[in-house]
């Protein structure tokens, strides 16, 4: 049913920290592979050797540049896939009932056998979290890797989103949001986690850390250190036979 | 956002089939018999037509009659369910006029009814995007009803109210365009909030994800043909209201009228590809595409 769920009796979701991610695209590579392998139609590529390469991605890392007013600009690597939002407009554009949030642990899903290809869940997608797939015609997303959080076949500690269970840096953080004693309800508090466009209105399940403020360099604090002196160029003005070349081709 | 030529011919034709049914239930023209058949024929032609032209841009077209079951929440589910019913009422009282000589009042005004919801719910369909602020806009609907009225008012052979409606049309699109062009700038949404990275500094598109293309791409970040987006709206409000009344106020006859028909549906039909050429979806924003 296309008719979003009052409450969910969880909120499973991701907080994304963007002052710890460095842009590897491990997530990515992950993610394709798990859901590629796994639950629903394979996320194909097409052209994938020729010139014109393009292919379904669930999760995706792009790059911004942020240049404050005052001070250095600053590279922010931004993992971006479906944020499970608690008021998700691509659900209830659904003509045919494919695509769902869940009550039990609000994650939203795809009905891959009910969806007719129409792309309307995309339109309505704020994040570009949705993804028609050219060769299945039917739309992907982010399942939070619902065939490993619940899957027994797999070790305890693998019972995660691939893409957190791959992340090097320890940049994605997985868990409840409905439980405010959870890690990443913690992770939220503590460092000021926010929502992605809220003024669309799609109340995002998924949290993002900003960056920390940068580390001012300041002399008076003694943050230049005392050898520093001794690391100035040696060599202040050329002598002997450079000299006078310099000198003489300054003259000419 | 893509425009799609399937969906462009859908809710231009559509519109014009289900306008000239509303005014043949409403009894304009009072036709009888044959007269009737040929007026149902071109309109079915255009509302069924417009409607197979949609599936082309299904991926699963054999799964169409599930979109019927979420009409709910759906507004594509409610126009598939007020095309249906306009279209099953108005062929029987189609039938009444063609085959029985008998006009059922009651059911050419139900059959208009649901006529207009169609073309309603179809504009919803775009309307209801908060992520295309240039659709987010009661203009948006009003545009879609005043094509279709115009449009059917024409093929009714309405000559004095089609030069009226063509005429509100103009206006009602004039007006969609001005307030388009400022609608993604007054939305809010921008590449600060976008990335939540605004109270930083100015935030610029560093790298993108890939360095192909991609779905997202081919579909919202559109940009071919807005550079003359300007002549091209001259060119359609000449061809969809100006030529046609033009047309019609000269004297009346049908290879002038049909002179206006063929001109209103170019016009119509360059402005609907504008009206997808030019929607900006907020993803582009990802991608520092606006």
């Amino acid at each position: 049913m296309t008719t979003l769920p009052q409450s969910t009796n969880r909120k499973l979701g991701l907080v994304i920290d963007l002052d710890t991610c460095v842009g590897c695209h491990a997530c990515v590579i992950s993610c394709k592979g798990w859901n590629t392998e796994n639950y629903g139609a394979p996320l194909s590529d097409t052209d994938a050797y020729g010139s014109d390469p393009s292919g379904t991605f669930l999760n995706r890392v792009h790059s911004y540049e942020v240049q404050p007013t005052q001070g250095e600009a600053q590279l922010i690597h931004f993992p971006k896939s479906c944020l499970h939002c608690e008021d998700a407009p691509c659900v209830t554009v659904c003509p045919t009932g494919a695509s769902y949030k869940r009550v039990e642990d609000g994650i939203v899903l795809v009905n891959e056998s009910d969806c007719i290809g129409c792309g309307l869940c995309a339109w309505a997608c704020p994040y570009g979290a949705r993804e028609m797939d050219a060769v299945e015609k039917v739309m992907k997303k982010c399942t939070l890797c619902v065939d490993r959080i619940y899957n027994e076949n797999l070790p305890e500690v693998d019972r995660e989103p691939a893409c957190v269970r791959t992340c090097p840096a320890g940049a994605r953080h997985f868990g409840d949001f409905a439980d405010p004693d959870s890690h990443v309800s913690k992770l939220t508090a503590e460092r000021g986690g926010m929502d992605l466009m809220p003024e669309q209105g799609t109340k995002p399940v998924n949290k993002y850390l900003p960056p920390r403020p940068k580390d001012t360099l300041s002399e008076s604090a003694g943050d230049i250190d005392i050898l520093a002196p001794y690391l100035e160029p040696v060599a202040q003005e050329a002598k002997g036979f450079l000299g006078w070349l310099d000198k003489t081709l300054e003259k000419l | 956002m893509h425009p799609a030529p399937s969906v462009i011919f859908f809710t231009v034709f559509s519109g014009i089939g289900f306008g000239l049914l509303t005014f043949l239930g409403l009894g304009y023209p009072g036709v009888m018999g044959w007269t009737a058949f040929a007026f149902f024929a071109i309109a079915y032609v255009c509302a069924v037509g417009g409607l197979m032209s949609s599936t082309f841009h299904l991926g699963h077209p054999e799964r169409a009659l599930k979109a019927f079951t979420q009409w709910r929440s759906s507004w594509l589910s409610r126009e598939g369910w007020c095309a249906v019913i306009a279209l099953l009422v108005m062929a029987v009282y189609g039938m009444g006029l063609v085959f029985f000589g008998e006009r059922w009042t009651i059911l050419g005004l139900i059959g208009s009814v649901f006529s207009v919801l169609t073309v309603f719910t179809t504009s919803m369909i775009y309307t209801q995007l908060k992520t295309i602020p240039r659709w987010n806009s009661t203009a948006t609907p009003a545009m879609f009803l005043s094509y279709a009225f115009a449009g059917g008012a024409l093929l009714a052979g309405q000559i004095t109210l089609a030069m009226a409606l063509l005429a509100i049309a103009a206006v009602v699109q004039v007006f969609l365009w001005a307030q388009g062009d400022g609608a993604l700038a007054g939305s809010g949404t921008s590449m600060a909030t976008a990335t939540g990275l605004g109270n930083i500094g100015s935030v610029r598109a560093f790298e993108p994800p890939h360095t192909g293309t991609n779905y997202l791409l081919k579909e919202f970040a559109y940009v071919v043909g807005r550079k003359h987006s300007q002549k091209l709206r001259i060119i359609s409000i000449v061809l969809m209201a100006v030529l046609p009344i033009a047309l019609l106020a000269a004297s009346f006859s049908h290879m002038l009228a049909l002179l206006a028909v063929i001109s209103h549906v170019a016009g119509a039909l360059v402005s609907r590809w504008l009206f997808f050429a030019e929607a900006e979806h907020v993803v582009g924003l990802y991608y520092g595409k606006r």
